[in-house]
């Protein structure tokens, strides 16, 4: 398949992401299918950003371990990523601003230094001065050229991208964008061949916009939520969008405030969703039982980051597996669902607040940064606008005289109570977190009835048998003669599926399965699926493996191995082959810091001490030194004259920084 | 004005009988809310009474009508949910001072900065009962309890002023002792259109030994016997802070401001409950395009 990606680094207020999406949706109108990844910091300015667009004429499932065309916004981006450039890719940054040397980049990577006055000189002579945040959509032009996409798309995603600013906004947009391409065109080849453009246009859409989109399609009419990176995109979607939609969208207080308001708002008998990262849904824990106990549907959207605490408030992981099933006291039924990919989250969303609504119980939907934050293209037709409605057994008529009492707990075998909702004549009932029986009335305080208790308990957890036969059973995707199964959850999967591929063209034949359905969890047909597969690797973004000892209390059934990431940054494909690789072969896992880590040590310290004015250069392996470890050697040179400026050592084995020394 | 057709009282008995302490201040809330509720002939249908955790908050499991017995301290987000959800409803929140002035006074303050639309009713008996006996936020200084066995060091909160400064619209104090005044002053704040706040002193007769019937009996006077205009806000927020040896009883403060629901969009089409739930193809459409 053909396809290329393109990095754009720079910092943060650089305006890099609004050049990733003039590309990206460019890339989405003519057919061609994309999946970005922006690595952002907790910073409204500066830091370092760092977005990947990866472009296909097939589905993209990840932003991929490539890179062919670097546009750097900056010096630190240039030292940082150029060397990443694979071989025939090109590095496109402002000449007048920003250095690239030779041996910066990899044999056959083109330095394409755009000298910005020069190529901008006859715009600027048209509409006069240029803001710096311009350049930018010179170096989109550049793009447009490299990756072979032609000047028509941007030219027209610019258009509309600054419609409301004007004609001549949009002209002076159009004409530094051919500036930016003639240059290219002038100067070097283009990275790929011709594309087949299909002219499929696709939406180019996160996961979080797929999720509140599909609530929206599945009829939600309250959305309740507090600030917090990765969930807040949801919040701006519902705000920016309420005036339209008429969902009635709440900022609360707090996260307790967000459930609670939610679950109020289900009781009553709307349609609820709330949505939070990990340290929000810590809040929330007590209430999600309340809705367990009271029977009332609610959708409750856990996106997870690098945790523990505060964490890594921008980074992404998958280690909230265990809050996420331990929320609450007690024993109640309620869904936890792991959508893997942008189409499956809008889908799922749509999904579960049937099931919320069937079933009468809250359902905790968990994403994670890279699910919820990422773009990609979509396929529009698998996107329902119009999906089937299911609320469940309603009451909406009650004669007390031909029916008798009703009974809003009452016990049935399928465990689901008919339920009304406040305002229906004749079927006042009240909604209580303590113990009750069928007609609500407490069995908790004045005597505790064992026999009420019990049946109560057993109606509620009956929910959950019925609800997992209507749960597809997870399947291996892939090979069915594999000799290895990579076990995975969330957006992994993207990930995982492409390594497979890989490695099954490598000759190792591998598939996937994904767990998508958490609770209820289909243990018998994993266990069998398990059962079967002969060499059996989890792959997952967090230290503890968290889905594979689910599994294995669930089915008995141990991995083989462990793939594991937690320093924040989502998994790539080649990561997975090397471990994959490396398992089969038996080998240890080295811990040890790299040659790579160890430059990226220095820079964290020079950063933080030592301002901007070094950077580090060689790096070497020295022996103890009186250190209880080897050490890594990092060379600093001054960044103006890229002279010898100083050294620091770095523990091999602890990552220590034993020694900063200037010379 | 539609004309209000006054229900019997008895249209509100619950399906339970209290269970609190005989002598408790409680059933003069109760009994209130329920002469209010017939007074103002509000459907026990149309009727939804949100509690927290504690004695007090037992309430809803005591009166006719649609009731939500939620978590300790947060009867006023479940409120807020369910009101917003379908505020063709009247919804009154119950509960004691711990749950609403301790760990939930939080969502409190916010729900009143919000001025929506919703009574609170706070029992407050100055002690945590249903833990046996326990300081609470309003508990006055010295008094001794379980937890403060060599007297509270700590001053306590007043309800009447954080409602005034929070931005609650109706602020108001009975006494279950008068039952009479209780049950007009909470006709009064369901009818107010906002936030209305009515802490209602209502004594623990097994826990609190000092603020008892005699206690407050001896010390308050109705500020309508004495023509209170509680239209200003500082004057307002300086009767609050009368208490001792005269505790005022009746509206301190009442204003008018747009409420929440006024300027929420989403109710343009009436209450969220008896809207359509299909998305607007068109907008759907629009919004998918947007991303193209």
């Amino acid at each position: 398949m053909q396809e290329v990606t393109v990095g754009i680094a720079g910092a943060a207020g650089d305006g890099l992401d609004k050049s990733g999406d003039t590309l990206a949706r460019s890339c989405g109108r003519l057919g061609l299918h994309v999946y970005a990844y922006n690595c952002y910091q907790s910073i409204i300015r500066g830091g370092h950003i760092w977005l990947k667009v990866r472009i296909g004429e097939e589905k993209v499932l990840n932003h991929g371990d490539k890179l062919d065309v670097l546009v750097a916004l900056n010096q630190d981006s240039i030292e940082r990523h150029a060397g990443e450039v694979n071989e025939g890719g090109v590095v496109i940054f402002n000449s007048d601003r920003i250095k690239c040397m030779p041996d910066q980049v990899k044999k056959g990577v083109t330095i394409l230094g755009l000298p910005m006055k020069k190529v901008c000189e006859e715009v600027v002579a048209e509409h006069g001065p240029l803001q710096p945040i311009m350049q930018n959509t010179v170096a989109m032009g550049a793009v447009a050229y490299l990756a072979n996409i032609g000047l028509e798309q941007p030219s027209s995603v610019l258009t509309d991208t600054f419609a409301h600013k004007g004609q001549k906004v949009i002209d002076l947009n159009v004409s530094l964008l051919k500036a930016g391409f003639e240059f290219a065109k002038a100067n070097c080849k283009p990275v790929t061949k011709e594309w087949t453009f299909t002219k499929k246009r696709r939406p180019f859409m996160t996961g979080n916009e797929a999720i509140a989109m599909g609530a929206y399609a599945a009829g939600c009419k309250f959305y309740s939520a507090y600030p917090m990176t990765p969930a807040s995109t949801i919040l701006h979607w519902m705000a920016s969008n309420a005036h339209r939609t008429g969902i009635c969208v709440k900022q609360c207080e707090d996260e307790i405030s967000v459930i609670n308001m939610a679950i109020g708002a289900g009781i009553a008998g709307a349609r609820s969703m709330c949505a939070t990262a990990g340290g929000g849904f810590a809040l929330m824990t007590e209430a999600v039982g309340m809705a367990g106990i009271m029977e009332v549907p609610v959708v409750c959207v856990e996106v997870q980051r690098g945790g523990p605490s505060t964490g890594l408030p921008t980074k992404t992981e998958q280690a909230d597996l265990f809050q996420v099933y331990g929320a609450s006291q007690g024993e109640f039924p309620r869904i936890i669902v792991a959508p893997k990919d942008i189409a499956d989250a809008y889908q799922t969303t749509v999904d579960v607040f049937n099931f919320a609504d069937k079933y009468q119980l809250p359902v905790l939907l968990m994403s994670d940064l890279l699910l919820s934050e990422h773009p990609e293209t979509v396929d529009v037709e698998v996107l329902k606008h119009d999906p089937e409605i299911n609320r469940g057994e309603m009451v909406t008529e009650w004669n007390p005289e031909e029916q008798g009492k009703f009974k809003r707990f009452k016990l049935t075998e399928s465990g689901i109570s008919p339920r009304t909702i406040p305002g229906t004549p004749n079927t006042n009932y009240v909604s209580a977190t303590d113990e009750h029986d069928e007609e609500s009335i407490l069995v908790s305080d004045m005597f505790t009835t064992q026999a009420v208790r019990r049946k109560m308990m057993e109606k509620r957890q009956r929910k959950m048998d019925n609800l997992l036969k209507e749960l597809p059973a997870p399947k291996l995707e892939g090979p069915a003669d594999a000799d290895l199964t990579l076990v995975c959850w969330g957006s992994t999967w993207g990930v995982a599926t492409e390594a497979a591929a890989k490695l099954t063209a490598q000759g190792t034949k591998t598939n996937v399965l994904c767990i998508k359905w958490i609770l209820p969890f289909h243990a018998k047909e994993v266990g069998e699926i398990l059962a079967k597969c002969k060499k059996k690797i989890s792959v997952e973004v967090n230290f503890t493996s968290q889905m594979a000892r689910y599994i294995k209390s669930e089915t008995g059934v141990s991995m083989d191995g462990h793939i594991n990431k937690y320093d924040g940054e989502p998994l790539e494909p080649q990561m997975v082959i090397d471990h994959v690789n490396r398992i089969l072969k038996g080998g240890e896992l080295s811990l040890d810091v790299s040659e790579e880590e160890a430059r990226d040590f220095a820079y964290h310290y020079l950063r933080t001490h030592n301002g901007e004015k070094m950077r580090p250069t060689q790096v070497a392996q020295e022996a103890a030194n009186g250190h209880g470890e080897p050490v890594w050697n990092v060379q600093l040179s001054d960044r103006a004259t890229g002279e010898k400026a100083g050294q620091m050592k770095v523990g091999v084995k602890t990552g220590a920084t034993y020694s900063f020394e200037k010379v | 004005m539609a004309t209000v057709i006054e229900l019997p009282v008895e249209t509100y008995k619950g399906p339970v009988e209290p269970d609190w302490c005989p002598g408790c201040g409680d059933f003069g809330v109760l009994k209130g809310i329920q002469t209010a509720a017939a007074k103002l002939g509000i459907p026990t249908h149309n009727l939804l009474v949100v509690s927290g955790i504690g004695c007090s908050s037992n309430l809803p499991g005591f009166i006719n009508a649609y009731g939500i017995h939620s978590l300790h301290g947060r009867a006023v987000p479940v409120a807020t949910g369910a009101h917003l959800a379908n505020t063709d409803l009247k919804t009154i929140i119950t509960g004691g001072d711990g749950d609403g002035y301790g760990i939930g006074v939080g969502h409190l303050i916010h729900a009143m900065r919000r001025n929506l639309d919703v009574t609170y009713i706070v029992m407050d008996n100055q002690i945590y009962g249903l833990t046996t006996g326990q300081t609470s936020p309003t508990t006055t200084v010295g008094h001794k309890t379980k937890s403060t066995p060599m007297g509270n060091v700590e001053n306590p909160l007043n309800p009447l002023a954080l409602a005034i400064t929070a931005g609650a619209t109706f602020v108001a104090r009975a006494f279950s002792g008068e039952q009479k005044h209780l049950a007009d002053t909470i006709a009064a704040a369901i009818e107010h259109k906002g936030f209305s706040l009515v802490d209602v002193h209502s004594p623990c007769v097994t826990y609190n030994k000092i603020n008892t019937y005699p206690f407050f009996k001896e010390r308050v006077y109705k500020l309508e016997d004495e023509n209170w205009d509680p239209s200003d806000f500082n004057s307002s927020l300086n009767k609050a802070w009368e208490w001792g040896d005269r505790i005022p009883l009746g509206v301190v403060y009442k204003t008018d401001k747009p409420t929440y629901e006024d300027s929420e969009i989403a109710f343009k089409k009436g209450a969220l409950v008896k809207q359509d739930l299909r998305a607007d193809k068109k907008v759907w459409q629009e919004c998918i395009d947007e991303m193209i």
